[in-house]
């Protein structure tokens, strides 16, 4: 199965339309993605709009590849599931968000080498015809279940002082 | 025990607030979020639903405003910490004028400056964090980030 994802904010056909017309050249693959109020016709893929955690963590870890927006969330599930992921930022001129953060973000993510980064539809699409030659796509980082020690203590030693 | 009330919307706010959980053990704490299926990822703990705003929905963002005031007062908590966004502001904001401290730790989203929640926030609570060495200042602390 390859789940795509959009998260929870404004719509981003462009990376629904770019994953569903691969969905259509990968006939053998179960296309399955997480959309919200998309004005692109899927043809290709299952979609639903919202799910629970736990029915999103299911598909998550029975996934061989994730795809989805240059989102925090996402990215973080994807680096403690252990699962390998693609993502490409959404881009505020486009009307994908309301800022473009997700720019800066995805350059810093793919910097640090912390998941697989598309800047725009043409890499993603040869990011993941690459990476579905391969029977088992590697994953480039993991992390553990929380915050660094650093962070967390540092928070705590301050909540203790109340 | 004391109470700690922990605010972020859903998506990304929300994973990295459930990754300092190691900060609030000596706390009460009492979630406060954006979609009511997130109740599930706190099972043992308080859940409180508000609604869902940003600053280019005046009215959304007073109703949750409303909200957030409601649980506080309610609540009576004795420190607020969020990830952000809207609903999370709010808390900061009421726990100024309620006189509790508050920690605002900005989303490791926002790389190259504070989220202009964050800016605002720099002005009423006791602590701001960002997750980018680049970002921090005299006045923004830079402790590591979620990722670990």
């Amino acid at each position: 199965m390859i789940f795509l994802t959009i998260g929870t904010q404004e719509p981003f056909d462009r990376l629904i339309k770019t994953v569903d017309n691969l969905a259509g050249q990968y006939k053998n693959y179960r296309f399955v993605a997480q959309v919200n109020s998309s004005k692109y016709e899927i043809k290709n893929m299952e979609y639903f709009d919202f799910i629970s955690p736990h029915e999103f963590d299911h598909i998550f870890k029975e996934s061989k590849l994730i795809i989805s927006h240059a989102g925090m969330g996402t990215i973080i599930s994807a680096l403690t599931n252990k699962k390998p992921l693609i993502i490409m930022p959404r881009l505020a001129n486009l009307g994908e968000h309301r800022n473009d953060h997700q720019i800066a973000t995805a350059k810093k993510i793919k910097e640090l080498g912390y998941v697989y980064v598309a800047l725009d539809e043409a890499e993603l699409a040869a990011n993941i015809n690459n990476l579905l030659t391969q029977s088992e796509i590697p994953i480039k980082k993991e992390i553990g279940s929380f915050a660094s020690e650093k962070l967390t203590s540092s928070i705590r030693n301050y909540l203790d002082e109340i | 025990m004391k109470k700690l009330i922990a605010i972020a919307s859903v998506g990304g706010h929300w994973v990295q607030l459930l990754r300092l959980r190691p900060a609030f053990l000596d706390f009460n704490v009492i979630y406060v979020s954006t979609h009511k299926n997130l109740k599930e990822t706190v099972n043992d703990k308080t859940f409180y639903l508000v609604t869902d705003a940003n600053r280019w929905d005046k009215i959304k963002l007073l109703i949750c405003f409303w909200e957030v005031l409601k649980i506080m007062v309610k609540e009576k908590p004795d420190a607020v910490i969020t990830t952000g966004a809207a609903p999370g502001l709010c808390g900061i904001i009421i726990a100024r004028f309620i006189g509790i401290k508050s920690i605002w730790v900005d989303s490791i989203a926002n790389v190259e400056e504070l989220s202009l929640s964050g800016k605002i926030a720099l002005k009423f609570a006791n602590k701001v964090y960002t997750q980018w060495p680049e970002v921090s200042d005299s006045k923004v602390l830079y402790f590591g980030n979620v990722l670990s």
